[in-house]
């Protein structure tokens, strides 16, 4: 206070930018705009813009008229249950699958870098080539068919693809690495003393694992179901290429598809999007309603 | 609690190799029930290997353990029952301190209302009942350390085994928490095997000690014997921080020998029947008086001196450039030239077998603590480990 006495108004602007300092706010914040811009260039003005669409039908009928049509055309609201249908079950297998996996790769494990890394192939060849993978592996004519076909095992060739299964195989095999990369990263987290001193305390290994490792996992899980299940969602090429994109995979992303860029009905198209995310927000806001009633702390790893 | 709980936990050839790195070699000891046994080396000399056998955790490449007639070392930790505390405490995060403490009795399957009064036992035992319903991670280090202790002996376990239970806590806090595991101790009458790398933690808590080097051990006795009759000049180094120096042997008549390099000569109790050759005097810092003693007296020149309240701790070096380590009541400075000594039955002399160099560093990080380290003395934790 004495040296706003003596050099006047200046010591008053210094204190300002000490005040918005003490909360964070400084000149280093500007490397904050680029990622804002990019936000908002890409992601916050298409969808307020694809909001807006939607409640402006070209057919006319007042603001709710695409809403009111797509909830009372059967052909279009089936569309929910089933991306629902092979969405759920997808993310819910590879959360699944991917923790018994995790739980025994936490540890140091040989060979550990080369599973990580088969692993994660899939990731990075993407949706297109699995699903060409996968019809050469499991189409009629496919190994797998004449394999089995050769050994007598089956008569007639199993139909794996173009079909529920075949979406369903190809998302798993595409989001199974994603979850499982995930899981571990929570798993590892995870202090390992904390499994020996249940285990000197008189808990066998499922005792371990159901009161010790589950409880601090949940909380991750629930993350990478989430994740998961977004991700399989918004299925679109797999249910083209190796589904039954008119009949039992016409999920949603192919009736906003067929609204916008068969029927040019972009309102409609928007609509449809804009139902979609909505379905996505409720079942990622009951997980994490879930999440929340669980034990969030820290798990006493390094990670 | 009078009545012990068993007669003897035996170790029989304990060996442990990761690898082809052995951790820890033939390790042979008993321990009696309500023993207080500590583990002493420093990091890298199986100490902790060797609890992390005894609780299960590790399986043994070689040996056995038995409890009694029981041979124990095939069990899984969890068939075991020997309680455990942790380095770092492992508390489940996401239990509150009682259900922490009540883990071990759920996983047996107490009954609830015995349940509940052995928890109270516990939390009482270790005075955490303000905050027996607080998550572990509310709490300071030092309650954490309590609940990880009451959970250990909640079921009043045979043995409670302590890996360096106190190495994270201030220097007040661990003055503290050793009279207190000292306390439950005695009140409880458990046996406890304690591994630390600090041998003033070790002298004061156990009833004996084992110390370990590389996977061996060096020596096994009661504190007093440790201290004042070390086995080897490792041992003497280790405990007491002894300086040890190397010297050459020139006549013996009974119990004392005669030791000299260009530098001093002293006269010393023969410790490990040494007749000629090459010998490693050890001296307690403590143990020099500034004088001439029974014969005993070293031209020194100090390079530093630290004050420590009641005295000073000295580096001091002799005209070949041997650093010795002293501390004296008398003020001394830097650059001062003196003659100190030792009385002879206070210099123990031991073989030089090899591995010196590691120990030399020891007592240099020992006595010297801040000094400035001598670039010729490796670094105690690359010699140890």
């Amino acid at each position: 206070m004495s040296a706003a006495t003596v050099t006047g108004p200046a010591p008053r602007k210094v204190a300002l930018r000490h005040r918005l300092a003490e909360r964070n706010i400084d000149r280093t914040l500007w490397l904050l705009l680029p990622a804002v811009a990019f936000i908002v260039v890409l992601f916050l003005y298409p969808f307020l813009y694809g909001l807006q669409l939607s409640f402006q039908p070209e057919k006319g009928g007042g603001a709710l008229a695409n809403y009111r049509e797509f909830f009372t055309d059967p052909y279009l609201r089936k569309t929910i249950w089933t991306t629902l249908g092979l969405g759920l079950p997808a993310a819910l297998v590879n959360v699944l699958a991917s923790v018994p996996v995790a739980y025994l790769m936490r540890g140091r494990v040989r060979g550990k870098r080369a599973l990580t890394t088969i692993l994660v192939v899939p990731i990075t060849l993407g949706t297109v080539l699995t699903a060409q993978g996968l019809v050469m592996y499991a189409g009629p004519t496919g190994w797998l068919n004449r394999v089995l076909l050769k050994l007598h095992i089956i008569d007639t060739p199993l139909t794996l693809i173009h079909n529920w299964t075949g979406v369903f195989l190809s998302l798993v095999i595409t989001g199974f690495p994603f979850a499982f990369l995930l899981t571990l990263s929570y798993i590892s987290g995870i202090d390992p003393s904390l499994e020996k001193a249940a285990a000197t305390l008189g808990a066998g290994p499922m005792q371990r694992f159901r009161r010790i490792t589950m409880p601090l996992l949940a909380p991750g899980l629930a993350i990478t179901f989430t994740l998961s299940f977004v991700l399989a969602f918004s299925v679109f090429p797999s249910a083209q290429l190796v589904g039954d994109p008119a009949g039992s995979t016409r999920v949603i992303s192919i009736a906003a598809y067929d609204a916008a860029f068969q029927q040019f009905d972009y309102s409609m198209g928007s609509t449809i999007a804009m139902i979609m995310a909505v379905i996505m927000l409720i079942v990622v806001g009951l997980v994490m309603a879930w999440r929340s009633l669980l034990y969030r702390g820290a798990t006493g790893g390094k990670g | 609690m009078t009545d012990p709980h068993f007669r003897e936990l035996r170790l029989a050839g304990v060996s442990r190799r990761y690898g082809t790195q052995h951790a820890l070699s033939n390790l042979d000891l008993t321990i009696k029930g309500q023993e207080f046994v500590a583990l002493l080396g420093p990091s890298g000399c199986g100490k902790s290997t060797a609890l992390n056998c005894l609780a299960g955790l590790l399986p043994l490449s070689d040996g056995s353990i038995h409890l009694d007639d029981k041979r124990i070392d095939t069990l899984p930790p969890e068939q075991r029952g020997f309680g455990m505390v942790f380095q770092n405490y492992a508390l489940f995060p996401h239990m509150s301190v009682r259900k922490n403490i009540g883990f071990g009795l759920k996983m047996r399957k107490v009954p609830r209302a015995e349940t509940a009064r052995r928890i109270d036992e516990a939390v009482r035992l270790v005075q955490l009942e303000e905050h027996q319903h607080k998550m572990p991670g509310q709490l300071s280090g030092g309650q954490q350390q309590r609940v990880a202790i009451a959970r250990a002996v909640a079921l009043h376990p045979p043995v409670v085994l302590m890996d360096e239970p106190l190495s994270n806590l201030d220097a007040k806090l661990r003055l503290e928490m050793r009279m207190e595991i000292r306390r439950l101790h005695q009140e409880l009458g458990l046996t406890t095997i304690y591994v630390t790398h600090d041998q003033e933690e070790a002298l004061s808590m156990a009833d004996r000690l084992v110390v370990l080097r590389d996977g061996f051990m060096q020596q096994c006795g009661t504190p007093e014997e440790v201290y004042d009759f070390p086995a080897n000049a490792y041992v003497a180094g280790f405990m007491g921080y002894r300086n040890l120096l190397e010297l050459d042997v020139t006549g013996t008549s009974g119990d004392t020998l005669t030791v000299r390099g260009a530098d001093l000569t002293l006269t010393g109790s023969n410790r490990e029947t040494v007749t000629s050759g090459r010998a490693v005097a050890a001296i307690r810092p403590e143990d020099f008086v500034v004088g001439v003693v029974d014969g005993n007296g070293v031209e020194v020149t100090v390079e530093i001196a630290e004050y420590h309240g009641r005295e000073l701790s000295v580096q001091a070096v002799t005209k070949t450039g041997r650093r010795i380590y002293f501390r004296t009541g008398e003020r001394v400075a830097p650059e001062d030239s003196l003659t100190i000594g030792v009385p002879a039955h206070r210099v123990l002399v031991f073989r030089a077998d090899g591995a010196d160099a590691g120990v030399a560093g020891e007592v240099a990080a020992g006595v010297a603590g801040s000094l400035p380290s001598d670039a010729g003395v490796p670094h105690p934790a690359t010699a140890a480990s």
